[in-house]
């Protein structure tokens, strides 16, 4: 038995090399004149002098001319020749700065999405501009400037209007035409018939008529109705690169070994069935497969919830998306990827988030209502000023174009977006991001809370629940040794006892799927499973300790007698204050797990939970939740784990914790960072204010037309009055928004021992539970042999 | 009026080049990483 077969190791560091090269040179985008930029997403980086050790690091590297690091998207941008870099080895070389990195994939929507931002904000700076010089000429119009002046004001300002809305108004026009093309009205048909008939009209007016012009509505209303679709775009867009950020992958490709038992790196689409691949510890299993040979633990919290690390032992069959823990493994191929337990996963979870996708958010329904109003509005009192006043299309006209424009939707197009990006900040700062405005406005309406078990409402690494037996000198070395191994089992044991200074152990070798061994003061000591400690103990058959705990780690001297630490995955600490909270909210609570019926009833009789049901599947809980659906419920369902994936997708609204699965992050339409649960019973809270003032902010704004259109239609709207009641209605509806930075104030402060929420924007955006073993554990481990 | 001659270009053209100065700066990516500004501006070197 050696720490881990030897001989598979500096070739799998070859392959992994090699195969960090290929997946680099595919990833990169080229710049032309020979050099590439490559992207790589490091999660880690957060103060300056993260930025100057990677920056200076990296830059030294063969063949890279320019590094940069960006702090807010967490990305570093390296230029690179790569025929003067050899095997690019990016991703080891930021390891060995000491941060964790994957690549960046620039086919990804994500670099699409900031261009949107980049044109929404252009558009915004020339409407600003515009709005702001055709403002102060038409305040001297109004002022009284004589009959020359003003026209010389007019056609300045139409100078400046005409291209300006043109051009800054082209997010409306387009989505206009869309909607039109589909024989559909949106809110944004009212607005481009707007803006455009009053510049046709000013233009008129400017070169041969003696009124006012309408320049400056027209370019403002631009400009207030800009930075409510800006303020849309950008809290969709920051909170979906927050989770983009957090995101590890799966394995794009897997080493497959050949009849020879070469291995060589191939894409998972070329896995077949029967195929042999190597996945070494720390990494994920792509595809479902059985295991030929090798030694190891598992981890399978994500995929199906149960929290204890499992023994690999060959002949048994794990799904992909199981966490190989301590030693090498052969896999064999069992089915190709598409057919795998992710594929499968994924499958369900589309089919589910479609049914949500129909859903009409609450801005489109009032757009829904109020874009026919505007219209007959605005074309029954042209034909009436037409019937009024014999003809006169020319009066009519204005008056219809000021109905338009008084009834656009300044205020109702801030009225959303304002709410729920004030709400975003107000939810950023607890440790809460949310993912777009639809989430928040059904976590209002969410009245059942359905909870995950493993990870969710505890914390899914073991804790020590108990130890039996045992010197504290014993539980030192225990613990020293511990401190030794990345797997969840002995991290948790590392705890026994903090005072380890005085400890010396020496010839450390961590033996995959048994524990480790050295040698303390001249004796043999051995951490790891009770068997195999047993062999060096005293009494060979100790009886193991009747306690409910899920799992053990024993320690033994030499000779000595076994020593039990019992392990158990623990609740969060604040999972049954939370769950009374919610209750004391009227929600009915459950928790629907992947994990054994014992287990999962121990954890609703410690919070308090309603309902339990325990043994699931993916598409069981999937099922179940649509049950709750179906029997009118709206559900919010918390969870994390892969399995837990589709049933989020099929609630109505999801959370997941932030150290989550990515695909549990993806499919969640809130993501939580964070050790505590506190998180939940904030974002409703704020979620219901925000809806209660979005719903103000529909009032305010209806008042408003109420009040102004009947002016409107009556004539007497001039543009004075229109620009008037266009920018106090919008300022209230904005004011009455920053409101919601008050909400739930006094629950800021979390209990003691956790994060402080302003922690939020920093170091909270790594996942809270330490990432998947990596080879960071592994130095450690060698300098002490 | 004549000194509406010399003001309002003066003001429309003050007012674009701050126009073109943002648009500018927008392209150039120095929007792209606000964190990272405030933060390098505590660097020594």
């Amino acid at each position: 038995m050696t720490c881990c077969s030897p001989s598979s190791v500096p070739n799998q560091q070859a392959l992994n090399r090699r195969l960090d090269h290929e997946r680099t040179l595919a990833a990169a985008h080229d710049l032309g004149n020979g050099l590439l930029q490559t992207d790589l997403v490091v999660p880690a980086m957060h103060c300056v002098a993260c930025i100057r050790t990677i920056e200076n690091g990296m830059s030294t590297l063969p063949g890279v001319e320019n590094v940069r690091a960006n702090l807010s998207t967490r990305r570093v941008s390296v230029r690179w020749r790569p025929e003067a870099a050899g095997n690019a080895g990016f991703i080891p070389a930021l390891a060995a700065l000491g941060f964790e990195a994957s690549l960046y994939d620039h086919a990804s929507l994500a670099s699409q999405a900031d261009d949107t931002g980049r044109k929404l904000l252009i558009c915004l700076a020339v409407a600003g501009f515009a709005a702001a010089n055709v403002m102060l000429l038409s305040v001297s119009v109004w002022a009284g400037a004589d009959a020359e002046t003003q026209r010389l004001f007019q056609l300045i300002s139409g100078l400046i209007a005409v291209p300006a809305s043109i051009f800054a108004g082209q997010p409306f026009y387009r989505s206009a035409w869309a909607a039109l093309r589909n024989r559909n009205l949106n809110m944004d048909v009212p607005i481009s018939l707007a803006v455009l008939l009053a510049l046709g009209v000013s233009i008129y007016e400017a070169l041969y008529g003696q009124h006012e012009t309408w320049f400056e509505a027209s370019v403002s209303l631009l400009f207030f109705l800009l930075i409510g679709r800006y303020l849309d775009h950008m809290m969709r867009e920051r909170a979906r690169s927050a989770i983009l950020q957090l995101s590890r992958m799966m394995p794009s490709g897997a080493s497959k070994l050949s009849a020879s038992g070469e291995a060589s790196y191939v894409p998972l689409a070329e896995l077949q069935p029967g195929d042999s691949i190597l996945v070494a510890a720390g990494e994920r299993v792509p595809v479902d497969a059985r295991i030929a040979s090798g030694l190891s633990d598992l981890d399978r919290s994500l995929v199906n919830g149960e929290s204890v690390a499992v023994q690999a032992r060959p002949g048994l069959e794990i799904e992909a998306g199981v966490l190989n823990l301590t030693g090498p493994l052969t896999l064999e191929v069992l089915r190709p990827a598409d057919r795998s337990f992710v594929a499968n996963v994924i499958t369900l979870m589309e089919a589910a988030s479609q049914s949500n996708s129909q859903q009409v958010r609450i801005a489109d329904r009032m757009a829904g209502l109020y874009a026919p109003v505007v219209h007959i509005v605005s074309g029954a009192s042209f034909i009436g000023w037409m019937l009024w006043t014999g003809g006169d299309w020319y009066t009519s006209l204005n008056v219809a174009i000021a109905v338009l424009i008084i009834t656009c939707p300044c205020a109702l197009a801030l009225a959303v977006p304002i709410a729920q990006v004030v709400a975003a900040n107000r939810l950023f700062r607890s440790g809460v991001m949310v993912k777009d405005g639809a989430a928040l406005e059904r976590l209002s309406d969410a009245d059942t809370v359905v909870f995950d078990k493993t990870g969710t409402l505890t914390l899914g690494e073991p804790r020590i629940a108990s130890i039996h037996g045992g010197s504290d000198e014993e539980h030192a070395v225990a613990a020293m040794l511990a401190r030794l191994s990345t797997h969840p089992a002995a991290r948790a044991a590392a705890s026994a006892q903090s005072a380890t200074q005085g400890v010396l152990v020496s010839d450390v070798q961590e033996l995959a799927g048994l524990g480790l061994e050295a040698v303390w003061k001249g004796r043999k000591v051995r951490l790891g499973r009770r068997s195999w400690v047993s062999e060096i103990a005293r009494s060979t058959v100790a009886p193991a300790p009747q306690t409910n705990a899920t799992s053990e780690v024993c320690f033994a001297v030499a000779g000595g007698d076994i020593v039990s630490f019992q392990l158990s995955d623990t609740l969060r600490t604040d999972a049954a204050t939370v769950v009374r909270k919610l209750r004391g909210m009227g929600f009915a609570t459950g928790i629907l797990s992947g994990d054994a019926a014992g287990p999962v009833q121990a954890a609703a009789a410690q919070t308090g939970i309603e309902s339990a049901i325990s043994s699931l599947s993916p598409s069981d809980k999937t099922s179940h939740v649509e049950q709750l659906r179906a029997a009118g419920r709206n559900v919010l369902y918390v969870g994390d784990g892969l399995n837990d994936a589709p049933a989020l997708a099929a609630a109505n609204v999801s959370m997941a914790p932030a150290s989550g699965s990515d695909i549990g992050r993806a499919s969640a339409g809130l993501v939580f960072t964070g050790k505590g649960l506190a998180a939940i019973p904030v974002a409703i809270e704020v979620a219901r204010a925000t809806g209660r003032t979005v719903r103000q902010n529909f009032v305010l704004a209806i008042g408003y037309n109420m009040f102004a259109v009947p002016l409107a239609v009556l004539g007497y709207v001039t543009p004075l009055i229109a620009a008037l009641a266009m920018s106090s209605s919008s300022i209230l509806v904005v004011a009455n928004s920053l409101r919601l930075n008050l909400v739930a104030r006094h629950q800021a402060i979390m209990p003691s021992g956790q994060s402080a929420p302003d922690a939020a924007a920093g170091d909270e955006l790594q996942p809270s539970s330490p990432p998947a073993p990596s080879d960071a554990g592994k130095p450690r481990l060698e300098a002490v042999k | 009026m004549s000194h509406l001659v010399f003001l309002i270009p003066i003001a429309l053209g003050l007012g674009a080049l701050g126009l073109v100065a943002f648009i500018w700066s927008l392209r150039n990516g120095q929007y792209d990483d606000l964190d990272g500004a405030a933060e390098r501006i505590l660097d020594d070197d």
